[in-house]
């Protein structure tokens, strides 16, 4: 469980751009958090894991709080959080083996990293890991030659590996095609029900967030304005979040029946 | 009734000038003249001794032709110290810029260790390798041990300044996801950092072991070991035969060294 | 009825069998090098503790710099730069038609061809310094030696760069040129020179940097410049003296690269 209480991001003495946010994420739900450029959604996602720094707050999880940890305990901590990033952020060098490996830098030793000598169990882990998501034939490829879908998979894997007990997702559909995003939403949504894992993803595509996760939040200039299920969103709702500022990612109405089909058949 | 044609004027064309500016162009160009009158007449010229040198010249020709490989004895141990030289101090200032170009990195060192790596990279590249090694003999006596340092230094100055740069515009992203899964520093650098900057590692340390054998024939003449010093000794002794066979020899041997460094790097990348 | 799993171990390992053969022999043949360097080099081992030692000896009696021969030593520092520039300038002469010949797009024969690569090969093969000492022996030491060891160095370098900014034209505008009629030479002036502009100038400004650190050295071997000065100090232990000249010099290379920065953005 996720418990997010008051928290403030502010750079120096601009205004702030997490303002006081509040949030609770309970067992294997899927959340999204749909938001303009510039709400908060990426900041306050990174400051979960601590890639930026809050200002102000507290950040739980299942009970541990995040934010003053430091050093040894921060990475401990970390080792707890899966992210997957837009731009996969895979180490391009090296093989799809290796960068799913790179999971658990957390847990081997730093001999183990270098020589590349990871526990067996490990190796099994990446094995099962890989056919689930379907990449285990690519695993001695090296990772850019890969097309974005397979590589957003690498980065999923790569996370899961960690044996989180949350995954974070950062737009990880904003550079993919929209059929590859479908595929890509899907399964972080089979796998939340699978591994029991709550999910957290910021998401510019509305409709796919109606379509594949349980809950919506809304943000907007740092402030949470918005909180309910995908039948809640409506236009109201849409133009609270987005209005006068841009307009939001929609396929729009119509198709949405037959990106269902598509989901339905893929999942 | 005819009316007159209508006079056009005349429209010219010259080519816009270079400097446009008509002071800064005649400036200039007037400045050369007076720079290249003004450094002719203050530099010392020894005419007398310069007029020996056509004849001089036809003596060393002379001499030079054809080259002597006789004293093949020397030329093999004044090589082969060379390579030495050359492969020991590549390898020490490439192992060494590692550390180095990480700590003169911006993006992952703290600013006083950025700092001081700048700084080491500074001091290694001001001096021509020979002034170094003149310094080097002074303090550890002639011979290769004198080469060997300084030829590491000199490394450490090309090296180290192109990796840290190298470091200095790696995708980021790698190493945030690294620190996302809670690597620690030295995992998150072996991980996301070493794998982007490795193939121009590579590259470095093959170019350098090249331009370190050219520097190794040249320390020589100072004193610090190689085939310079043997070089040094057959012009003292007028023996223009066999400073000619050496030369031809440094030739052959950079050549090579540029062919297989150059096969090599092709293989690698 | 029972159920039989088996477990099968998936093994991994970074490196196929080939690529870890591949890697133990060449870290191998490394290893063997190393050893046999370090065992057959001519090197006093004790001497070798002894450095730092020695190295911090040397530093201490280099100082304080003693500043009182700084005259001289601006018109030695002077005449480095003069060596240094005047080499550069006449050296364009003769490199541009190197380069033109050397360049296989520009060049007449085959028989051309190679006689710009070989001339190229050789001034690039053959250090600075070492064209120093053949001019010495036959003009005597003096400013002359070195203007010339410089010139002969300097020809290779502008002439190579030179000549893959050649080979590296459009050939569009060239043929647009022969197509009007015009003669050879109206075709390098129009369509070659205009293309490679840019990169000459970055090569002289280059080239000339360089060139002034070369020229630092020259006087060790009788060719003029500072050097006469430093193998003078170094000669007769003047280390204070040495510690200023070396100064002097590290001054002069910072002029010389911020002179060079300044003209590559105005060029550039």
């Amino acid at each position: 469980m996720l418990q997010i209480t008051n928290l403030v991001k502010s750079y120096g003495k601009n205004e702030p751009v997490l303002n006081n946010l509040d949030l609770t994420v309970e067992g294997s739900s899927v959340v999204s958090i749909v938001g303009a450029s510039g709400a908060g959604k990426s900041t306050m996602l990174r400051c979960i894991n601590r890639l930026v720094e809050p200002t102000s707050g507290s950040i739980k999880l299942n009970g541990m709080e995040l934010v003053d940890l430091r050093g040894g305990d921060l990475r401990h901590a970390r080792r707890k959080i899966g992210m997957v990033f837009q731009g996969f952020n895979l180490i391009d060098r090296l093989s799809v083996m290796e960068n799913v490996l790179s999971g658990r830098l957390g847990y081997v030793s730093l001999f183990q990293a270098v020589t590349r000598r990871f526990p067996q169990s490990d190796i099994d882990r990446a094995f099962h890991l890989m056919e689930r998501v379907g990449i285990a034939h690519y695993a001695d490829k090296r990772a850019d030659e890969l097309s974005g879908g397979e590589r957003q998979r690498v980065a999923v894997v790569r996370a899961l590996m960690q044996e989180p007990e949350i995954l974070l997702a950062d737009e990880p559909t904003a550079s993919l095609d929209p059929k590859t995003s479908q595929q890509i939403m899907s399964l972080l949504k089979s796998l939340a029900s699978e591994m029991s894992l709550p999910v957290l993803i910021n998401i510019h595509n509305v409709t796919q967030a109606r379509m594949y996760t349980d809950r919506i939040v809304g943000m907007r200039h740092g402030n949470m304005i918005f909180d309910g299920g995908p039948k809640d969103f409506n236009q109201d709702a849409l133009d609270a979040v987005y209005g006068g500022i841009e307009s939001p990612d929609e396929e729009g109405v119509d198709s949405a029946n037959e990106e269902r089909n598509t989901a339905e058949a893929l999942s | 009734m005819t009316k007159d044609a209508q006079v056009l004027p005349t429209r010219t064309w010259k080519k816009p000038h270079f400097i446009s500016n008509p002071w800064l162009r005649y400036g200039f160009m007037i400045g050369l003249a007076v720079y290249l009158v003004w450094a002719f007449y203050s530099l010392p010229f020894n005419w007398e001794r310069i007029a020996e040198g056509i004849p001089r010249a036809g003596q060393i020709f002379g001499g030079a032709f054809p080259p002597s490989f006789q004293r093949s004895g020397l030329l093999i141990t004044g090589f082969t110290e060379s390579f030495q030289i050359a492969f020991l101090s590549t390898l020490l200032g490439v192992l060494l810029s590692i550390p180095i170009s990480v700590m003169a990195a911006k993006n992952i060192a703290p600013k006083p260790v950025y700092f001081l790596g700048r700084g080491i990279i500074i001091v290694s590249r001001s001096f021509h390798p020979v002034i170094v090694a003149i310094l080097f003999v002074a303090a550890v006596g002639f011979g290769p041990l004198a080469g060997v340092l300084t030829l590491t230094l000199y490394s450490i100055g090309f090296v180290a300044k192109l990796l840290a740069e190298e470091i200095e515009e790696i995708d980021w992203g790698q190493v945030e996801a690294m620190r996302s899964v809670g690597a620690s520093y030295m995992k998150a650098l072996i991980y996301g950092v070493f794998p982007q900057i490795l193939p121009r590692q590579i590259g470095l340390s093959m170019y350098q072991l090249d331009s370190n054998l050219r520097a190794s024939a040249v320390v020589g003449i100072v004193g610090a070991g190689g085939i310079g010093g043997t070089l040094m000794n057959a012009f003292g002794r007028y023996d223009y035969d066999f400073a000619f066979a050496i030369l031809l020899l440094i030739i052959g041997v950079i050549l090579i060294s540029e062919g297989i460094s150059g096969w090599v790097r092709k293989k690698i990348w | 009825m029972v159920a039989q799993s088996t477990v099968v171990d998936r093994m991994w390992s970074r490196y196929s069998r080939k690529e870890q053969l591949i890697r133990y022999i060449v870290f191998f043949i490394t290893m063997l090098t190393v050893t046999w360097a370090v065992s057959d080099i001519d090197i006093f081992w004790p001497w070798v503790w002894d450095a730092p030692n020695q190295i911090q000896s040397l530093g201490s009696r280099m100082w304080p710099p003693n500043l009182s021969n700084w005259n001289a030593i601006l018109a030695a520092m002077l005449e480095t730069v003069h060596i240094a520039t005047l080499a550069t300038l006449l050296t364009i002469f003769i490199a541009l038609p190197v380069s033109y010949i050397a360049a296989q797009n520009t060049t007449p024969n085959k028989a051309t061809l190679w006689l710009g690569r070989f001339i190229l090969v050789s001034s690039r093969s053959v250090n600075t310094i070492i064209w120093a000492l053949l001019f010495v022996a036959i003009f005597g030491p003096g400013v002359l030696a070195g203007i010339l060891a410089v010139m002969f160095r300097s020809i290779g370098f502008i002439g190579k760069l030179m000549g893959e900014a050649i080979e590296e034209i459009d050939k569009k505008p060239v043929e647009a040129m022969q197509a009007t009629g015009a003669s050879k030479f109206k075709v390098v002036a129009f369509a070659i020179v205009p293309q490679v502009m840019p990169a000459f100038f970055a090569i002289i400004i280059l080239r000339w940097d360089i060139n002034v650190r070369e020229s630092t050295v020259l006087g060790l071997v009788g060719a003029g410049g500072i050097g006469v000065l430093l193998q003078g100090s170094i000669d007769t232990f003047a280390w204070q003296t040495v510690a200023t000249i070396l100064l002097g010099i590290v001054f002069l290379v910072i002029i010389g690269e911020a002179i060079t920065s300044a003209l590559r953005k105005k060029v550039i």
